[in-house]
């Protein structure tokens, strides 16, 4: 593995944001405004006076995790689609290049715009509803990046799948995202999910950090087992979806589709 | 003589077609070698193959005397590769490409490097213009530089002067002349253009339907078919069922 290989493809993704203002939109503009609609329906409910429901921490907490982890897949995926869009795969893969070092650059893209949407939601909530995400504490860290690799795993198979079916996959690649969300008891615990779909919850890392993050704010206790479920269930994640897209690149390469992609 | 690339009974099988088709050859070291043969004939594929972004299904490529499977980054390293069909991202700006370019082969002083190579193909006018805004004439030469980055030794390019008009046509024949003389370089290169062929290319390999056909020196193939230049002899070769 070669750093000035990876650094030079996330310096290449740097200048498309430098100059590109629409780019930029893309990483403030979604996150800004989900937070404001859960912000200030979780104002109103919290104003009802529900009992025992913290609305403010439950929703804006979820709200904002959701987001990095929506962030980290939705980095990976137009880094990659931008050299596809380009028509640039080709002229990167004749250099030295490996695959891992072109995932490691994927991954600090993704990890540049999620440091970047963590500062603008973290200042905005705390300005707006009064809302400190470091309340978590400690336990933010390790969950934030349980999420983003996550993403990123995710990212990695939309990818994938571009890469097999072309650019015309992307809504389907796209939409696992929004698959996935129902499942990770985001905005609720697992217990409100009907008995049966429940088991599929616990396969998803994310529903770990979720789970996590509520106890942390319903206890103020940082809670370890949901931690290691994460850790190992982004375990097997990672695991697989990359030994997909090496399958998937093996596939393109042997019927000749890298030069046809678009 | 050495041989910079060996490829032996190369195949490639697109489902049931072969695209090429037990295909032997070799490149000298310090030529420029034109891959001839009518459309669909399977020189891209063999390029590609030679660049490993296809994967042969069977037989063996050799580039400086070493093998993909294990030579990889070295390989890839001391080569590279141009085409009117692939860009260069348009987005970023000339020298924006060349720097990650650059980057990307590791090129130690980079900066000087870039302005060397920058004189040579005289495109300092619009190393801060978007590389969308180019002409073809101009990307042309840009890839060209980048193709030069990394100081390669072998150069594989696909239809280089594609889609030029004469004048640049002309002057990237020129370029390409003195990249093999002033660098040492070695050149596969196809095109359709059987003059500029005759004009600049050492020898010549001709493949048809994925198989060798003939190769030589374009004199001994005019001589051997009887013919005035190397464009009868393609017509001859690529009308002849055999
Ligand atoms: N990815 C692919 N899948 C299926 N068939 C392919 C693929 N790529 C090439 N072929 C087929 O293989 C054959 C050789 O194609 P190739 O592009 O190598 O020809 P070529 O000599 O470069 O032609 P041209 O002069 O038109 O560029 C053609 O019949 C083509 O249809
Ligand atoms: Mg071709």
């Amino acid at each position: 593995m070669r750093w000035h290989r990876i650094q030079a493809l996330l310096i290449r993704h740097l200048y498309l944001y430098k100059r590109s203002f629409p780019r930029i939109m893309d990483i403030v503009y979604w996150p800004v405004m989900e937070l404001l609609v859960w912000g200030f329906l979780s104002m109103y409910i919290e104003k009802m006076n529900v009992g025992g429901f913290n609305a403010v921490t439950v929703l804006l907490g979820a709200v904002i995790f959701w987001d990095f982890l929506n962030q980290s897949q939705k980095s990976v995926s137009i880094a990659f689609l931008e050299d596809i869009w380009e028509k640039n795969l080709l002229n990167i893969f004749v250099t030295p290049l490996r695959l891992s070092e072109f995932f490691i650059s994927t991954l600090l893209v993704g990890f540049v715009r999620l440091i970047l949407v963590g500062i603008i939601l973290t200042v905005l909530s705390f300005v707006i509803y009064g809302f400190n995400l470091f309340s978590l504490g400690f336990a933010l860290i390790p969950f934030v990046l349980n999420l983003f690799l996550f993403g990123w795993a995710l990212g990695l198979f939309a990818n994938a799948i571009i890469l097999r079916f072309g650019t015309s996959a992307q809504i389907l690649a796209w939409g696992f995202l929004v698959l996935v969300q129902p499942f990770s008891a985001v905005f609720y615990p697992v217990s409100a999910l009907p008995q049966l779909l429940q088991p599929l919850a616990y396969l998803l890392p994310s529903t770990y950090v979720f789970e996590g993050m509520r106890s942390v704010f319903a206890t103020g206790t940082f809670s370890a087992p949901h931690l290691w479920g994460a850790i190992l269930a982004n375990a097997v994640y990672l695991t697989v979806m990359i030994w997909f897209f090496f399958k998937m690149f093996a596939y393109v390469k042997r019927e000749g589709k890298l030069l046809k992609l678009n | 003589m050495t041989h910079i690339i060996e490829v032996e009974h190369l195949v490639k099988s697109f489902g049931s077609v072969p695209a090429v088709d037990d295909l032997s050859f070799g490149v000298e070291e310090g030529t420029i070698t034109g891959l001839l043969g009518p459309n669909g004939a399977g020189k891209t594929t063999t390029i590609q193959m030679l660049l490993d972004l296809i994967t042969p299904t069977s037989g063996i490529i050799r580039i400086f005397g070493k093998e993909y499977r294990s030579a990889r980054e070295a390989i890839l390293g001391k080569l590279n590769f141009s085409s009117p069909y692939v860009s260069l991202p348009g987005n970023l700006t000339v020298h924006e490409n060349l720097l990650t370019f650059g980057r990307l082969y590791g090129v130690k002083e980079l900066r000087r490097t870039i302005d060397e190579l920058v004189d040579f193909f005289e495109i300092r006018d619009f190393l801060g213009k978007m590389t969308y805004n180019l002409s073809t004439g101009q990307l042309t030469r840009l890839n060209l530089t980048k193709a030069l980055l990394n100081n390669p030794k072998l150069l594989l390019l696909d239809e280089p002067t594609a889609s030029l008009d004469p004048d640049i046509a002309d002057r990237t024949r020129a370029l390409l002349m003195r990249i093999q003389k002033e660098r040492g370089v070695t050149i596969l290169y196809t095109s359709h253009n059987m003059e500029e062929v005759e004009e600049i290319c050492d020898r010549v390999i001709f493949i048809q339907h994925g198989k060798l056909k003939d190769q030589g020196t374009p004199e001994e193939l005019i001589t051997k078919y009887g013919h005035e230049d190397l464009n009868d002899v393609f017509l001859s070769i690529a009308r002849n069922p055999s």
